[in-house]
């Protein structure tokens, strides 16, 4: 990283194997839960890499996730970051109390029950989808095929949104996810998928649905722009986060052929085994950040008011501390308390929801598919280094 | 042991009801959560100390 000032760490997001992070993260962690941190616009901050410290700020009711209070780890990071922070209703961007009246509205469809519900529907569409596998026949892209549409199908049918819409929202998260997006095509994706989903919401206004939009709208909270923001939130992050999962989730299994048949053939282990691969593979490979609203003592490091923490949840979800033998990829551990969901007050409101997608999806394909295999090195699976959600662009498999 | 919940703290996460679901539950309305068994028996006792680790908003705490 920065070999100008010594000791002063600078954010990568660039890795030298496909499963592991960043080996220069790694060695820090290993040297000190915590470090000083420069960030692309100069502010001096801290990185944390430790999992109790991690968790400490997480949970910390100083520390913010409001947008104009943050500096960039990365250059990229920020225009994105700027550019969501206008819309009403983001509520994954506000504190405390403001972020409560949204969440409160909203965690009554994602509880543990609700997702139990919908398993039936959820093995269907997991199902069709291995029909439809069966039908083309391989080698093809395991994440147009299964990854991808598993998720946004689920979503679309929790929301109320038509699935037939799906490479507008596709086309749009990518760009809004994409590190390399100009500013301008961030802001042209962002005022896309609003567009798209304040007609939605008016045609909702019209006709009721019976859906968690529909119910949203009759609820009369949220005006419609507040609904636009959450249905953008909630789009998003709930077909992307469970898509990268399934896709760089199976490459692993892929090439731990004892794992996968663990997975594959011993229906007691897959509850361990999807909190495994959350821990292992940490999709979210930029932050989580928090600003400090004032002073705060963080064992012993004084975290100044202003001063920005960037959280490497996938070195501290590899903290041998509290995960023993932490680099192996063991599906049997228990490994509760993984930092992938995030923790404190934001942590995922779908977090039950991709659990449940999950915990159907990985066994149902490799029962399907017992030769499930890679149809190409695994040197030459694209990965998804350049997007702000880790995983794979394509993982060609053939059975 | 014994717990408590503070509804007010608590962001409707799920931790609690998915670790010790015989202990705790969710409230339908805004999946808040609701003590089934603020003493649990020897028996959950391990999985609701768990539970009460994993809650990340705070909201649950033990009195031994």
């Amino acid at each position: 990283m920065t070999e100008a000032t010594p000791g002063l760490m600078t954010y990568t997001t660039a890795r030298e194997r496909p499963f592991d992070p960043p080996d220069e993260l790694t060695r820090a962690r290993e040297e000190l839960p915590i470090h000083r941190m420069i960030y692309a616009d100069g502010h001096e901050g801290w990185l944390i890499t430790g999992w109790a410290l991690a968790r400490a700020v997480l949970a910390h009711p100083s520390f913010s996730t409001r947008p104009e209070l943050l500096h960039p780890p990365i250059q990229q990071r920020l225009i994105n970051l700027q550019e969501i922070r206008k819309q009403p209703g983001f509520f994954l961007r506000m504190d405390p109390p403001e972020h409560t009246r949204f969440r409160r509205l909203l965690t009554g469809q994602f509880t543990v029950r609700r997702m139990k519900q919908l398993e039936p529907r959820i093995a269907q569409i997991t199902e069709d989808r291995l029909d439809a596998m069966e039908r083309e026949g391989g080698p093809l892209d395991l994440v147009q095929s299964f990854a991808l549409p598993i998720p946004s199908l689920v979503i679309c049918e929790l929301l109320g949104v038509p699935y037939d819409d799906r490479e507008r929202f596709h086309a749009d998260s990518a760009v809004m996810l994409n590190l390399q997006s100009t500013p301008e095509q961030i802001r042209a994706a962002i005022d896309d998928l609003l567009d798209y989903l304040r007609a939605l919401i008016k045609r909702k206004r019209a006709e009721p649905t019976d859906d968690l939009l529909g119910g949203l709208v009759e609820g009369g909270e949220l005006d419609d722009e507040e609904l636009a923001g959450v249905g953008l939130l909630l789009l998003v992050a709930g077909h992307e986060t469970t898509a990268n999962m399934l896709g760089l989730g199976t490459f692993a299994l892929l090439t731990n052929p004892r794992q996968l048949a663990a997975v594959r053939d011993d229906p007691a282990v897959v509850e361990n085994a999807v909190e495994e691969l959350l821990r292992y593979l940490t999709i979210i490979h930029i932050g989580p950040m928090r600003t400090a609203l004032e002073d705060v003592d963080l064992d012993g490091h004084l975290i100044r008011a202003g001063e920005v923490v960037t959280i490497a949840a996938a070195v501290a979800n590899r903290d041998p501390e509290k995960f023993g033998d932490s680099e192996t990829l063991d599906v049997t551990r228990s490994a509760h308390g993984h930092l992938t969901f995030g923790h404190g007050v934001h942590q995922c409101l779908g977090q039950q929801l991709a659990r449940t997608e999950m915990r159907i999806a990985y066994p149902a394909l490799l029962r399907r598919f017992p030769g499930l295999r890679l149809a190409v090195p695994p040197q030459d699976v694209p990965m998804r280094s350049d997007m702000s959600i880790y995983g794979v662009h394509r993982l060609p498999v053939t059975w | 042991m014994k717990i408590k919940a503070d509804t007010g703290v608590c962001v409707g996460a799920g931790m609690c009801a998915l670790t010790a679901p015989e202990v705790f539950d969710q409230s339908e309305e805004d999946g808040t959560v609701v003590l089934l068994q603020p003493e649990p028996p020897a028996s959950r006792e391990a999985a609701a100390r768990r539970a009460v680790q994993l809650c990340p908003s705070g909201a649950l705490s033990l009195e031994e």
